[in-house]
């Protein structure tokens, strides 16, 4: 006997004890495809025949083959399964997670399989196989009806030994074919809108004569295929032909085609089963009785191989007639049969008088392109990558086409409109559907233990603890998720500087990027303020149109840690409209063809953002340590006596001298900023624009960008930046002058970057940047005293590796979301590396580096 | 950080002021130097003559070993890294005046304990200080052991000012030394970050015979208690701190105690559960939600009722939603009660599919912590998704505050309040909503109506109207 099983089921070997069950399945299956009952009832009680067992047995064993299943996991159960109320909760959990139930029944003679305990030692009474063989026979007919898709019985062991088994993929899984697709919407009879498509396509479509009922066929010169979504007549005007042609490409193996409701219903008009004639049927029912029986038998033959769906390309497209959700794509059930026919079928409406069929596609996260149709939309629109292509062209829309993978959506106009729509297709005044959509992200995407997969190779781990700190500050203080679409990553120092008066030098950071090969650097002033993100549209209609806020304003100015910069909107949009300003008299919007731009910037004062960590920590840590310093030297001097204290009192003039120091860098970083003419923002990265991540732009780029913009704003300041070429000593040498210079005066440092974006070298991650700190400005980080030498010798050896690793995941992860921005994935795939990087930043790492 | 301890007998005193020395077990013409675990303590002698003896304990914090040490905290916000604590007089003095002064602490002298024994004039002067509080604290601490005590403002620099403390009283030496053991760090009143918990109960130790008389000793005690941080919220305060914001504690109980106390006399509270209650009874709502669902009042209240089957609370804090756990012995009471009741993380501007399958929401005093802003997104989530039949919110009616003694007028009755409505700002904001999503919506008072102003709270009963949304 020759058994063949789809290589995704559950198989269930039916059969009395000894009837050789587990032989066989030990002779067919993998040890771990198979689920014993027996080995169950050992789990959980130590002795595989203890019969008080069972129940809790059986729990385990529906559990384990559930998530197996749940896995799409080819899954064998091995229990006796000879009464129908077992195999019924089989069929039920085969159901759940549409896998083929197949029955493999062992009708053995009870004699046979008593000798077989027997044999094995197992002591159960001869009444036991008896009894089991009983029930089984009992059943035996009626298995298919029980829900089995397929039933193999096996009469001896000879049969059983004899039999060949074979795996094969489900129909609906074409995850080796790879295309190229062209996916075609809902034809609906409309023959000429669908020729001129296929050509506008590139195939060749050979003559055909009018009315004659042989196929018609074509190809693409390519070898492209052509994938149709169902519903290929009723309500338009040439039905026939439209089925000779589908069913020609199709036969000839240049394209496949998914059943529609409409399809099913023609199958059954064709077997001659009752249906109402009715919604256009009646139109093609009218033609096909015009043809020759044989013509209406080799189209029932063509509907019969259409599939519910197909899975495609790796599994990464799959194309059904109303859509699938995700946890039934290349699987097999009747709900899964019904959902890809009729999709899902509540008959509610949403709030927005959407049918609720949408929802599936709302509550879709896979990874899968769906291409589908049914429900005629006005647009093809994206929504959580799910595409639906019925463009309602027998109502006078359009027949749409999708080019995979060159995810290109290629349309021709209806000629004219064939029939009335029942109702009008849905339209959204502007914004788009994923938009809409991204009005509300879900908590319950964002729980729990995160991976996120990014385009810099590598896979990003979020622990749940962390996720939930991100959670929580987003919610709760966070900026509308739509305007938030990029966080930046946290920066590392060099490593410790190993001598002098310096715990940072730039040549550490030079000699970082030297050993990973990258000489070419930009060294750039750092600024002493708070990072800001700046996202700045045209006018508030362009921010409207792009980032879908409803809130009116024309951009935003939010923190590092994603919330409002500005503690008035009126100061926040007051500096939009000053950027926005900059940007329309330097021409920046035309010149990178954008109506919107995202800046990385500093602002400043420092004061400004953080005067209450000024008040709580930076002040009294100064006037503490004035105050200690004091007290010791005044009460020195009045000490009378022999001790010999004066070591002790230039230490303190020291700490005295150290303390004094810290507040004068402090103060520094301090103004008043009562109006917007107060604040200084220096950008020094543009990040995005429309269509565009601007990483692929050297920094030198970025900087003279932004000085166009900044040279028209006042309140807009450039940066200072050199080139460093590291293998040149003087290049060196002038960037540690301009170093020393800049951070005696007060500046926080410099930041050295590769001048080309570098994210990553052959087996390591690079850092974007490296920062370098000045000694003066260090006091602040790592406290007044710190530069005294006995200090400073246990602070050099500081240990970078999670900052370091931190920062790489950080960016990766940023540009990960900013790139999904530019290329309008939705929202909830932005949100994820918002969030993510949120996440990250809350991972403990020693802060002053 | 020093500390100074005076010896200055009346001109008759059988004694020198020089015993001093011998009774700390410091010799008064010697520098006495000494490494603790948080650095180096130096002890010397300002005077020694038999009139007046002064010795000095000088505290040298080293910064990098406290926090490279072995008692060093996970990673956490810079704060823990640069701040005043190696500078003013903390729990590290404490520890210093035990490590240094063990004997004198136990009341022990070696060539001198009669003298220990006695009690004798002496004066302490602690510098710098940052008083945690009114500098009269001082006065309260230290007063009722008999001290006289003087601090003196040494400039404001912060936010906190510094002084140099001086007392003087006729004690035991071993009474002087405990008693600024524990009443330094309750003046400093920061947490002991580097102080473990071993620690703090010797802070306790250190009281025994006064500090259960003295009449300032719950604040002491509770003063002394460390606040303990987990990770999550560790996580969070980084988070705050990074965003260039105060850091937020996720605690706002001391506020939600003030807007108590103001609205205490009419138990506005309780009414506000009955009537959410019964509205929920009249509606026959077995299973509902709980959105904000703070600490579990309104759970707790609801678990008593019979005809509840199912609960779900839901807040925005992590801490919020454990303390609710606490509180409401989910952790702890048998299966019957967890089964009931859960409480999860949530946010209101999020859309969340547990919500869903509810009878009921409530909102028992939430909206107005959400900014206006993020009003919209609330609206989606809970009435264009979660489409929950019965919907109950309730919202201060800022008409009412005229009536509150002590609130200031235009104020708002909690610091976290972004909003208060009038009524009829309410009745708009409800009804466009209910008009928009299909509910009908009517209102209700809370509490004492009076004339004009209405009553102190507003109840809002949204009811989805599914019929004519199905038909229309």
């Amino acid at each position: 006997m020759k058994i063949t099983i789809p290589d995704f089921s559950l198989v269930v070997l039916v059969g009395p004890t000894g009837a050789g069950k587990s032989t066989f399945g030990e002779k067919h299956f993998l040890e771990t495809e198979i689920v014993s009952s027996d080995r169950c009832r050992g789990l959980v009680s130590d002795d595989v025949t203890d019969q008080s067992a069972t129940d809790d047995a059986f729990a385990l064993l529906h559990y384990t083959a559930g998530l197996r299943l749940k896995r799409r996991k080819l899954t064998v159960i091995d229990s006796t399964a000879v009464r129908r109320e077992d195999r019924s909760n089989v069929v039920k959990l085969a159901r759940v997670h549409h896998a083929l139930p197949i029955a493999l029944v062992f009708d053995i003679d009870p004699s046979t399989c008593n000798e077989r305990n027997r044999a094995r030692g197992r002591r159960l009474g001869a009444h036991v196989a008896r009894n089991q063989s009983w029930q089984l026979r009992k059943g035996l007919r009626g298995l298919r009806r029980e829900g089995f898709g397929s039933v193999y019985v096996m009469k001896s062991p000879e049969d059983a030994e004899a039999a060949e088994l074979a795996r094969e993929p489900l129909w609906t899984d074409r995850r080796r074919d790879h295309g190229p697709f062209d996916i075609i919407g809902d034809v609906h009879g409309c023959f000429d809108e669908l020729a001129a498509l296929l050509e506008r396509l590139g195939y060749r479509i050979d003559p055909f004569e009018v009315g004659s009922e042989r196929l018609i066929r074509a190809r693409h010169p390519e070898g492209r295929k052509a994938v149709f979504v169902g519903d290929l007549t009723d309500r338009g005007p040439r039905n026939v032909d439209s089925l000779r042609l589908v069913a020609g490409i199709c036969e000839d193996g240049n394209g496949l085609c998914v059943m529609g409701n409409h399809d099913f219903k023609l199958s059954r008009w064709l077997r001659g089963n009752k249906v109402q004639v009715t919604n256009g049927l009646d139109l093609t029912a009218a033609e096909l009785e015009r043809t020759s029986k044989a013509f209406r038998r080799r189209i029932l033959a063509f509907l019969g191989t259409m599939r519910s769906h197909y899975w495609l390309a790796g599994g990464r497209l799959v194309i059904a007639h109303a859509g699938l959700k995700e946890e039934m794509h290349g699987r097999a059930s009747r709900a899964m049969r019904e959902f890809s026919l009729f999709g899902e079928t509540t008959g509610e409406t949403d709030e927005q008088g959407l049918p609720v069929r949408l929802e599936w596609a709302r509550d879709y996260r896979g990874r899968a392109e769906v291409i589908f149709g049914h429900t005629p939309v006005a647009k093809a629109e994206w929504l959580n990558r799910t595409l639906c292509i019925d463009t309602g062209c027998v109502i006078g829309g359009e027949l749409t086409a999708y080019r995979w993978p060159e995810r290109e959506v290629v349309a021709v106009p209806a000629a004219r409109q064939y029939a009335v729509p029942a109702k009008p297709p849905v339209s959204r005044g502007g914004r788009s559907a994923q938009q809409e959509h991204d009005e509300l992200l879900y908590f319950d995407d964002y729980t729990g233990k995160r991976r996120i997969g990014t385009r810099f190779g590598r896979t990003i781990t979020i622990p749940a603890e962390n996720s939930l700190a991100a959670l929580e500050t987003l919610s709760r203080f966070g900026i509308d998720p739509r305007w938030l679409i990029y966080l930046p990553p946290t920066m590392s120092p060099p490593a410790g500087a190993p001598e002098g008066p310096f715990l940072e030098h730039p040549e550490q950071a030079f000699k970082y990027f030297k050993t990973l090969g990258i000489c070419d650097l930009v060294a750039e002033e750092k600024h002493m303020g708070s990072r800001a993100l700046l996202v700045v549209a045209k006018d508030a209609a362009t921010a409207r149109s792009r980032f879908g806020a409803e809130d009116g304003k024309s951009g935003v100015v939010y923190t590092r840690t994603g919330r409002s910069f500005f503690r008035s909107d009126s100061d926040e949009a007051e500096v939009v409209a000053r950027v926005g300003a900059a940007m329309d008299s330097s021409g920046l919007w035309d010149d990178l063809a954008t109506g919107w731009v995202l800046l990385d910037a500093e602002v400043m004062p420092w004061s400004a953002k953080a005067g209450q960590l000024l008040g709580s920590q930076y002040r009294p840590t100064v006037a503490g340590a004035r105050s200690s310093a004091e007290a010791l030297i005044e009460a020195i001097g009045r000490t009378v006596g022999a001790v010999d204290l004066d070591p002790l009192r230039e230490s303190a003039e020291r700490q005295l001298a150290n303390a004094t120091q810290m507040g004068i860098a402090l103060e520094g970083y301090c103004w008043d900023a009562e109006t917007i003419d107060d604040y200084r923002i220096a950008p020094f990265h543009l990040l995005a624009a429309e269509e565009q991540v601007f990483i692929d732009k050297p920094h030198t780029w970025h900087m003279d960008t932004i000085s166009r913009i900044a040279d028209t704003q006042p309140i807009l300041q450039s940066t200072v930046w050199r080139r460093v070429n590291v293998d040149e000593e003087a290049d060196r040498k002038a960037v540690v002058e301009w170093w020393l210079e800049h951070t005696g005066r007060g500046g926080e440092g410099i930041v050295v970057k590769p001048s080309e974006w570098t994210l990553r070298r052959p087996g390591t991650f690079v850092q974007p940047a490296l920062k370098v700190r000045g000694r003066e400005y260090l006091r602040i980080i790592y406290g007044p005293d710190y530069c005294e030498p006995r200090h400073l010798e246990r602070l050099r050896h500081r240990t970078l590796g999670h900052k370091r690793s931190k920062a790489a995941r950080e960016t990766q992860l940023g540009f990960e979301g900013l790139y999904r921005f530019v290329e309008s994935q939705p929202l909830a795939k932005v949100h994820e590396c918002v969030h993510g990087v949120l996440a990250l930043e809350s991972e403990p790492v020693d802060p002053r580096l | 950080m020093q500390v100074e301890i005076t010896l200055e007998p009346p001109p008759d005193a059988a004694y020198s002021a020089r015993d001093l020395g011998f009774l700390l077990g410091k010799h008064p013409d010697r520098l006495f130097e000494r490494k603790i675990s948080v650095g180096k303590t130096l002890v010397f002698f300002t005077s020694s003559t038999s009139q007046k003896a002064a010795a000095l304990l000088y505290l040298d914090v080293d910064p990098i070993a406290m926090v490279r040490g072995p008692k060093r905290h996970a990673a956490g916000s810079l704060s823990d890294y640069v701040n005043d604590r190696p500078y003013v007089a903390n729990s590290l003095l404490s520890v210093a005046i035990a490590r240094v002064f063990n004997q004198a602490l136990a009341g022990t002298s070696k060539d001198r304990q009669s003298l220990a024994d006695q009690v004798l004039p002496f004066r302490a002067r602690v510098t710098p200080i940052s008083v945690a509080g009114r500098p009269e604290l001082v006065q309260t601490l230290f007063a009722p052991l008999g001290y006289e005590a003087v601090a003196r403002p040494l400039g404001d620099d912060g936010s906190r000012p510094l002084f140099d403390v001086q007392i003087a009283g006729t004690v035991r030496l071993r009474d002087l030394l405990r008693h600024l053991y524990v009443l330094i760090p309750v003046l400093d009143n920061r947490k002991h970050y580097w102080v473990g918990e071993e620690e703090v109960n010797k802070l306790l130790r250190k009281g025994e015979g006064w500090l259960a008389d003295h009449p300032a000793r719950s604040l002491i005690a509770s003063r002394a208690l460390r606040h303990q941080r987990t990770l999550t919220s560790a996580a969070l305060l980084r988070l705050a701190e990074a965003g260039g914001v105060e850091a937020d504690e996720s605690d706002p109980g001391p506020q939600h105690e003030a807007e108590r106390a103001l609205e205490k006399p009419i138990r506005l509270h309780d009414l506000r559960l009955d009537s959410v209650v019964s509205v929920l009874r009249e509606h026959g709502a077995a299973s509902i939600l709980d959105l904000g669902c703070g600490e579990g009042k309104l759970i707790r209240r609801l678990t008593a009722e019979p005809w509840v089957r199912r609960i779900l609370g839901v807040d925005a804090s992590v801490a919020m939603v454990k303390r609710a756990v606490k509180r409401l012995r989910l952790s702890r009471e048998g299966a019957t009660l967890s089964e009931r009741v859960s409480v999860r993380l949530g946010s209101l501007t999020y859309a969340d599919r547990r919500w869903s399958g509810f009878d009921a929401a409530t909102l028992v005093e939430v909206i107005e912590h959400l900014d206006p802003a993020q009003l919209p997104a609330l609206q989606r989530s809970l009435f264009g998704r979660a489409r929950v039949g019965l919907v109950v919110l309730t919202t201060p009616n800022r008409e009412y505050n005229a009536l509150f003694p002590g609130l200031e007028p235009g104020a708002l009755r909690h610091a976290d309040h972004r909003f208060e409505w009038t009524r009829r700002e309410f009745r708009e904001w409800a009804e466009s909503v209910s008009a928009k999503w299909g509910y009908a919506v009517d209102f209700r008072g809370i509490g004492p109506e009076s004339g004009d102003v209405g009553s102190p709270s507003q109840m809002a009963v949204f009811k989805l109207e599914t019929a004519s949304r199905r038909t229309g």
